[in-house]
């Protein structure tokens, strides 16, 4: 239970901070810190692909995008055209499909969200199974490429295909509506209660990945990293552990990319970009690769100040520059103990220079 | 389909197979040198156009461009000496990071320098419509500049590693980097090198497909891609492997146009990449021993 009890400290912060929003009036905060949570989703199934698998992926963007495209497209595109088609029928008949009518009063017919999701989802787990397994044979600058080359495939099919609404994306996506009167929106009134929807998804999700880092699956992906060779020889089933946990990651990825475009109400092709992918890296990299409170904390901070705008138009060269200097000072991350060591050392010689002096 | 659109096509993907070729070539030398592979090869192409575009405005053309190709050069000297050189033996890992990160930063650069317009030096001869026929079809006379440069660059580069003791310096260094280290070659001025050369070769290429294909700050991880899918096909570290399967690619993306629509060409590109390396990592005329003994 050790490794659980930090969720604590966590689950304070987390409704401190509604609290002290809510009381100073700026729950506006709260709409940042909720999509915070859900792209927190995806860094955290990134950082146990890259940090205790050692498998760089610079693709996860496409499976977030995979994950909230499909979602919205079903719960958008109207099914009206094909209500004679067999399987249309049969998904009306199981009570997968909603009808209703347009505020023009045009007759309605479209997926429900809870069967998109889980058609959304399945699919990226389905995909990344299917590029995993030859993906993964690869190493290196290879495997950088070849998950590279996947995220721009991706994004060429969701800025040319007609469906996905090309270079607008999809907007007026519904709401999804969970349960007990809860759902997923954009709407003002849900605001806070959609915060502690996201902040419950992530803080479900961490935990899970703490225990499996802490288990025996955990323990073989860091002999992965270490030496794909020497787990092998210690009978670690290295290809297997590796392909689930890129289809775990990617299904993270899915989850978020769902739930942030039923939040924000749509979603556009630049969620698919080159530049996303590239931009969760650099965070899972900031957080120290093997460090899932790091990559948390990281990409909460992160994300918060670049939704806020406070980078400007500087947005993307911020996030070169970190990956930058902390590849170059401290390929560790900023909260490994190397590199604390580092600093630390810094500042004693410093203070003993100056003792000299004085 | 018409022998003249057939030649058309042909011609196209001569053109842009060529400009392929170099960037995997620029791939090639910094890979052979270092065991790095630069995802910010494109930049240097992109920064070549760029450069040679603003230089236009005080000096006539083959000025601009020699300009361009020398402050290009200086860029990839100065990416090397800040954040390559002093790095004992780095993770790939962690270079591939690094040379993403220098690629995102330059775009971002180029970005804050020339805004996000499309532009393009003018036809070195002619204009947009003046035509050489070529067996029914029709080529701008900017085709035969292109493709000669990347001529002229393969087989001075050729040259250079062949006869000049620089170049054969380079490629003890890049055969085995510790030996040569022993025989008394400064194996980090050869790594700068490698840079300035490559840097100069992309911006070179750069400057010749601007008035075709344009220029613009975010060129760079498209032709990177493709160039790296070239490298791969001909056999990562080989120039002639480079120059045929640049010329292969060139020509199946100009004729899959008549296929699928144009927005997908670029997947084309990278579906052959993957299919590549999930089937023949080695390339197609590479060796499977050699690349065994690579390091990637």
């Amino acid at each position: 239970m050790k490794r659980l009890l930090p969720i604590l400290p966590l689950l304070v912060c987390v409704i401190g901070v509604q609290l002290a929003c809510s009381a100073t009036d700026t729950n506006y905060y709260l709409t940042q810190l909720t999509m915070s949570a859900y792209y927190s989703l995806l860094i955290i199934g990134l950082c146990v692909l890259m940090g205790y698998a050692g498998q760089i992926s610079i693709g996860h963007a496409g499976f977030f995008a995979i994950g909230g495209y499909i979602s919205a497209a079903l719960t958008t595109r109207s099914l009206v055209p094909y209500k004679e088609n067999a399987i249309v029928k049969f998904l009306d008949l199981s009570g997968l499909l909603l009808s209703g009518q347009t505020l023009y009063g045009e007759e309605l017919l479209v997926v429900s969200p809870g069967f998109a999701c889980g058609v959304a989802i399945l699919t990226a787990a389905i995909i990344a199974v299917i590029i995993g397994i030859p993906v993964l044979k690869l190493k290196g600058h290879y495997l950088a490429m070849a998950t590279l080359g996947f995220g721009i495939i991706i994004y060429r099919v969701v800025l040319a295909a007609e469906y996905f609404g090309e270079a607008d994306g999809i907007s007026e996506v519904p709401a999804f509506p969970l349960f007990a009167g809860l759902s997923v929106s954009g709407n003002f009134g849900e605001r806070v209660a959609n915060y502690y929807i996201a902040w419950g998804v992530l803080i479900i999700g961490l935990i899970l990945l703490l225990n499996l880092i802490d288990s025996r699956v955990g323990r073989g992906l860091r002999g992965i990293h270490g030496s794909e060779e020497a787990a092998d020889a210690m009978g670690v089933n290295t290809a297997r552990f590796k392909l689930q946990t890129f289809v775990l990651s990617a299904v993270f990825a899915a989850i978020a990319g769902v739930l942030l475009t039923h939040y924000n109400g749509g979603i556009g092709p630049s969620e698919a970009g080159v530049m996303k992918s590239v931009r969760y890296v650099a965070i899972v990299a900031v957080g120290g690769m093997a460090h899932l409170w790091g990559a948390l904390l990281m990409s909460i901070v992160l994300n918060f100040l670049s939704l806020r705008g406070v980078f400007g138009s500087y947005d993307d060269a911020v996030f070169g520059l970190i990956l930058i200097i902390i590849m170059l000072f401290a390929p560790n991350g900023i909260l490994s103990i190397g590199f604390r060591h580092r600093l630390a050392q810094i500042f004693t010689r410093k203070s003993k220079q100056t003792d000299g002096e004085a | 389909m018409t022998t003249e659109l057939f030649i058309q096509y042909f011609l196209a993907g001569i053109t842009y197979g060529s400009i392929y070729a170099i960037v995997a070539i620029g791939f090639n030398i910094i890979y052979n040198t270092t065991g790095i592979i630069n995802f910010a090869q494109g930049e240097f192409v992109m920064f070549g156009g760029m450069i040679a575009i603003s230089l236009l405005q005080f000096m006539p053309l083959p000025l601009a461009i020699c300009l361009a190709v020398c402050i290009t050069m200086l860029i990839g000297a100065g990416i090397e000496i800040c954040f390559i050189r002093w790095l004992k033996a780095p993770s790939v890992l962690r270079m591939i990071i690094i040379t993403i990160g220098i690629s995102i930063l330059s775009r971002e650069v180029a970005v804050h320098i020339w805004g996000e317009s499309i532009r393009a030096l003018p036809y070195f001869i002619g204009n947009e419509i003046t035509s050489i026929p070529v067996f029914g079809a029709r080529m701008s006379p900017q085709v035969l500049w292109v493709v000669s440069a990347s001529a002229l660059m393969f087989i001075g580069l050729g040259i250079f590693f062949k006869t000049t003791s620089v170049g054969r310096e380079m490629r003890a260094c890049a055969s085995n980097r510790k030996a040569a280290t022993l025989c008394g070659i400064n194996t980090q001025n050869m790594v700068t090198l490698s840079f300035i050369l490559s840097a100069g070769m992309g911006a070179l290429a750069g400057c010749m497909m601007s008035p075709i294909t344009y220029s613009q700050y975010d060129m760079g991880t498209g032709l990177a891609i493709k160039g790296f899918t070239v490298a791969i096909l001909g056999g990562l570290g080989s120039s002639g492997g480079a120059v045929a399967a640049g010329l292969l690619l060139g020509v199946i993306e100009a004729f899959s146009v008549s296929v699928v629509p144009l927005a997908f060409q670029d997947a084309i590109a990278i579906a052959i990449l993957l299919i590549i390396l999930f089937l023949r990592p080695q390339g197609l005329f590479g060796s499977k021993e050699a690349s065994a003994l690579k390091e990637f």
